[in-house]
């Protein structure tokens, strides 16, 4: 069993690799190119197959066509993602933004039935989603049980909760109108969604609180190393607890747009599997698992990548039953770009073409 | 003789950096070759050629003659070449016997044969001369003997080669003795051993060549008597080493100065007994036991990361009442822990990142420090410590054990504490920086900071410290201040209290 193999000198591939020019391997490696490739990617094969795809009109006094339509639609998404991102970075997960989009909605529809002031319930759903995050937060940081443990027991009972709430008054998926809501998730601000308005703001409030705090800091430093964090004074568990504290009020955001637009409460649909949209929106923005690092500029492009193949697969004609499978397969082909063996292979074998 | 290992000619290029340049290294059979060198010498590097991790980039590998390649460390294995390293690699919520026969367990009837698999894990641990219940779990057995399984895993039935990675860093002096007595009967038995430590008497008690690697060139090989230690220690640093050791520090400056810290008979149940300390601004501070003798946690107990259950530690005379990390920091008291990975470095976090984080937290989130802020500061402490890093933006994790200890010297600084708390701040780095973290400690008490040392190594705590106090089973059992305190007095002190 022990034979050795006979020996052949070393191969010269390291040297080659020493003398291709480092700008294009430079490029190569920053932690955004193969987001923003899949979505060019993507938008590419749209204008192939779908003439006028890129075209923007005005239609009624506002913006129209695909390219405002995935930032439409991606929207709520994309402030779900945010707070994931902010969770994953702790090295933690939040399973249960779909439920809190539930339990948001199902307190909305209940407070415009009882005939709240709508200002009101926009405070209430936005609370709604932070006591959420709080019941995360403290099982997480208090408790000190695995993220992906706790935030599955709301999860799991969120629904439940958002259809108890809907007996309380006897209406299964009860409707209901609010010309604020609904201007908030529908209408337009000059030629501009709303919804986008909102969203842009909310973008940059946390973009402020990462990036222009030490809250980002702080943030990767939990998710690196937590016992390191708080030896060098950083109270690990307060920053968890902001963490998914953010995660339900970016979640309640969401939800108050979604909800809008649907004009109803249906807990057993409303944000179903978003919670798997987000984890894979911070993943294919260079987001890891592991935790230690936040990206929301890569985070955003995640999102718009997903939101991009889904519209892309309405618009082509292809039957909606082939768009997760789709969806599915060119998410892998993202992942596989950003995995360190295939991108050392890829930059290799340009490296080798050239030298 | 012909060497059973040899290598040649072997070259290997990391990006920006030459690893390997031409080293030649052989072990001849029934010799223990130590390979010694700093961090980032080319030690590992070599290791990992040798035992099929790496590929070099060109030169040969000759085993018992014959040319090989081995492209993992599984064929190296297979080939006869064994290696164990500083982590011990195995399961520890496995058996014994899982460990030992992992990969390659014996099959009757084409079902596992665990009766088979035990007699063959029994027999592994037996030619180390090892007797222990191998139904038990790995992880239930002191690192001492899992250190031991890890060789018996290593070491195929017709292995010829052993590479042992610092293989005593986490023994005691008995351990470590049992560890060499088997060494030596396998080196009777023929087998080739390569030896890496930072311990340098061990090297000397143990290996009969060394081969001396600096800057991924060999500039040395010789048997122990030709490489006496003062001369391995400048080969491997390049310089004539310094003789910093024991020019005691003078004690007259501080003893009338008041306290900044001060311990009264703090203590927590089950771990440690109460104690008195006080930490005076110019003094530092030593303290002395064996390992487990209470010197990690009575250094963070004070510092507030074990919390007391009796007993008061007053900042400045005034009690603190909730003694914790946090507050530690406020008050300008910071600590280096001793387990740089698990309780130190954020690895993922830049340079720049780690070292401002306590500085950071001690601002507050609000008040985020500029990014030219940081930079300076960081640039500051890179000059000041002498931290080899490209530049202050790569992650801290692909730094060397030397530097990754000063980058975590460089958080502690950069907050300007009046009280430093340091828990092994030598463990794992090589003598260079030895040196210059020994020098530190001084100007820094110069400057008026007051300082404990926790330190396993004797003759470092002499060099540095104004007062030792000495531990022994988790209580304070003696002080001895600097200008009587030798070697011999801390044994003495350990060895009376009982």
């Amino acid at each position: 069993m022990s034979t050795p193999t006979p020996g052949t000198p070393a191969s010269p591939k390291p040297a080659a690799e020493q003398a291709q020019p480092s700008a294009l391997k430079a490029l190569l490696r920053h932690r955004l190119v193969w987001p923003i490739l899949a979505l060019v990617l993507v938008l590419i094969v749209d204008a192939i197959i779908s003439p006028g795809f890129f075209q923007i009109r005005i239609v009624q006094g506002r913006l129209f066509g695909n390219l405002i339509d995935i930032l439409y639609r991606g929207m709520p998404p994309a402030m779900i993602a945010l707070g994931m991102a902010v969770v994953i970075s702790t090295k933690g997960i939040d399973l249960s933004v779909g439920s809190i989009i539930a339990v948001t909605g199902a307190v909305m529809a209940w407070r415009i039935h009882e005939g709240d002031s709508h200002y009101v319930i926009l405070l209430t759903a936005l609370c709604v989603g932070l006591a959420c995050g709080l019941w995360n937060g403290f099982l997480v940081s208090v408790l000190e049980i695995q993220p992906i443990i706790a935030t599955l027991i709301l999860m799991v009972s969120g629904r439940g909760i958002g259809l108890m709430i809907n007996l309380l008054y006897g209406g299964t998926n009860p409707s209901f109108t609010s010309p604020l809501l609904q201007g908030l998730s529908t209408g337009n601000l000059g030629l501009v969604p709303t919804r986008l308005v909102v969203g842009a703001v909310m973008i940059v409030l946390v973009w402020l609180l990462v990036r222009r705090t030490a809250f980002g800091l702080f943030l990767e430093s939990v998710g690196g190393n937590a016992k390191s964090a708080w030896l060098s004074g950083v109270s690990s568990r307060l920053i968890l607890l902001s963490a998914y504290l953010i995660s339900g009020l970016m979640t309640a955001v969401a939800a108050i747009i979604l909800t809008a637009d649907t004009h109803t409460s249906d807990p057993v649909t409303s944000g179903l599997y978003s919670e798997l949209d987000a984890i894979l929106a911070v993943v294919i923005g260079g987001g890891s698992l592991a935790g230690g690092r936040i990206y929301l500029d890569g985070t955003i492009i995640g999102v718009l990548v997903i939101q991009a193949l889904t519209t892309s697969i309405l618009t082509s004609g292809l039957p909606p039953e082939y768009n997760l499978v789709v969806k599915a397969v060119v998410v892998l082909i993202v992942l596989l770009l950003q995995s360190a063996n295939t991108r050392a292979a890829v930059v290799s074998l340009l490296a080798r073409r050239k030298g | 003789m012909s060497a059973i290992i040899e290598l040649s000619g072997i070259s290997k290029q990391f990006p920006g950096v030459r690893a390997l340049d031409n080293v030649e290294f052989s072990v001849e059979p029934g010799e223990t070759h130590a390979l010694m060198g700093e961090n980032g010498a080319g030690k590992s590097t070599l290791i990992k050629v040798m035992t099929g991790a790496l590929q070099p980039d060109g030169g040969t590998i000759r085993l018992a003659g014959k040319e090989i390649r081995p492209e993992s460390p599984g064929a190296a294995r297979a080939a006869g070449i064994g290696a164990v390293y500083q982590e011990v690699n195995l399961i520890p919520t496995m058996s014994v016997t899982k460990n030992l026969t992992l990969g390659r367990l014996p099959r009757k009837f084409g079902l596992i044969d665990w009766s088979a698999a035990r007699a063959i894990a029994k027999a592994k641990l037996a030619r180390l001369g090892v007797d222990i219940d191998v139904e038990r779990p790995v992880g239930s057995y002191s690192v001492a003997i899992q250190q031991l399984i890890a060789i018996a895993r290593a070491l195929e039935d017709d292995a010829r080669v052993l590479v042992l990675d610092e293989p005593t860093a986490s023994l005691d002096a008995n351990e470590t003795e049992r560890l060499f007595e088997i060494i030596r009967d396998l080196k009777a038995r023929g087998l080739g051993i390569v030896f890496i430590s930072h311990f340098i008497d061990q090297v000397y008690r143990i290996s009969d060549r060394i081969t001396v690697l600096r800057n991924g060139r060999r500039v040395a090989v010789g048997t122990v008597e030709e490489i006496p230690s003062l001369k391995l220690v400048s080969l491997m640093i390049g310089r004539e080493l310094e003789h910093v050791e024991h020019q005691r520090p003078s004690t007259e400056t501080v003893t009338s100065s008041k306290p900044i810290l001060t311990a009264k008979s703090v203590g927590r149940r089950r771990l440690l007994e109460p104690f008195e300390l006080d930490l005076r601004p110019g003094e530092v501070v030593g303290l002395a036991g064996l390992l487990g003798s209470g010197r990690t946690e009575t250094a963070k107990l004070v510092f507030g990361a074990i919390r007391h259950d009796s007993g008061e530690i007053a900042i400045d005379g005034h009690p603190s009442s909730s003694h914790s990390p946090k507050s530690s920091l406020m008050a300008g008291i910071t600590f280096c822990p001793e387990d740089r990975k698990s309780e130190g470095i954020v690895p993922e976090l830049s340079v720049r990142e780690n070292i401002i984080l306590a500085l950071q937290s001690k601002r507050g989130w609000l008040h985020l420090l500029s990014r030219k802020e940081q930079e300076r500061l960081t640039a500051e402490m890179i000059a000041a410590l002498n931290i080899a890093t490209p530049d202050a933006e790569k992650p801290v994790g692909q730094l060397s054990g030397g530097n990754q200890q000063k980058v975590l010297l460089a958080r502690s600084l950069v907050s300007n504490p009046r009280v430093l708390i340091l828990d092994e701040p030598t463990r794992g780095i090589d003598v260079g920086a030895h040196a210059e973290i020994v020098t530190l400690i001084r100007q820094l008490a110069a400057k008026g900071m007051a300082l404990l040392v926790a330190s396993s190594e004797l003759d470092e705590l002499l060099t540095v410290s104004h007062r030792i106090e000495v531990m022994r089973d988790r209580r304070m059992v003696g002080e001895i201040s600097g200008a009587e305190a030798t070697r011999e007095k801390i044994i003495q002190t350990i060895a009376a209290a009982s």
